[in-house]
């Protein structure tokens, strides 16, 4: 697969969708950045930065492991979060096979554009 | 990268489908057309493991080349098509080897300082969890489609 030709996007309906991840993502660029300016060429990160972040990753776990959690350890959300990188490797997985087997079975006339449609209306 | 940039620059008020999740659709969707054409209709699994490699090479392209990960990402599937043997990473010293599982699951994860491997790590499971999305939903109304 090479790199992609740039198209121009096709106006579409734009439906409600909640975006917290990218208020988040924004929060911990933020976080990052802070860090990186502050941290000079002598100057050591300190252990209340690692927290910050640290804490940020905690946000993006899914509810259920955030429960798992709660206040604990830097390590225990670090062992957390490799458990939920895993568990979503194992979806890109699982998911690339039920693909590949609907795939089979679609019809070759199926739009692909009725798809792009029913995704982005949900 | 041009216009990807005005998209992100230009303020959002609305919850709306990200632009950044839109562009995933579409190189996505584009990669699992040029699968179905070039991918034999017999071979499901080797089917499947590219439709995998087009999950992630989605990702890796539009998270940018801003990314350590993504960079990663790209250079692995490049690298795959030359050879098959993967050299084993050598751990760097000076990057120490706290989170060392954590190192391994994020793509270039072994060469980076402990504060940017946190930072790449939020953003690496940002982006895998709306790619699973999106496949997920692929798979939901591709399921759903039909007699």
């Amino acid at each position: 697969i090479g790199p992609p030709s740039p198209c121009p996007l096709p106006s579409l309906p734009s439906p409600t969708l909640g975006s917290p991840i990218k208020r988040e993502q924004k929060r911990i660029r933020e976080a990052a950045v802070a860090i990186k300016i502050m941290s000079g060429s002598g100057r050591r990160i300190t252990d209340e930065e690692i927290n910050e972040l640290v804490s940020k990753l905690q946000s993006l776990l899914p509810e259920s492991r955030r429960r798992n959690t709660g206040r604990a350890s830097a390590s225990k959300l670090l062992k957390e979060t490799c458990s939920y990188i895993k568990s979503l490797h194992r979806e890109v997985d699982g998911l690339s096979d039920r693909l590949s087997g609907l795939m089979a079975t679609m019809d070759s006339n199926s739009p692909q554009a009725d798809i792009i449609r029913s995704l982005l209306r949900s | 990268m041009d216009s990807k940039s005005s998209a992100c620059s230009s303020p959002n008020p609305n919850p709306t489908l990200g632009p950044s999740k839109l562009m995933l659709a579409f190189r996505f969707l584009r990669a699992l057309s040029l699968v179905r054409r070039t991918t034999p209709a017999s071979s499901r699994t080797c089917r499947g493991r590219r439709i995998e490699r087009a999950a992630y090479a989605s990702m890796a392209y539009t998270a940018g080349a801003s990314r350590a990960w993504s960079r990663a990402v790209l250079r692995r599937l490049h690298h795959r098509a030359r050879r098959r043997a993967v050299a084993p990473r050598r751990l760097s010293t000076t990057a120490g080897n706290r989170a060392e599982a954590l190192r391994r699951l994020v793509p270039g994860g072994g060469g980076m300082d402990y504060c940017t491997l946190l930072e790449e790590t939020a953003d690496y499971i940002k982006c895998l969890s709306m790619q699973v999305e999106l496949m997920q939903g692929i798979v939901d109304s591709a399921s759903s489609y039909g007699p």
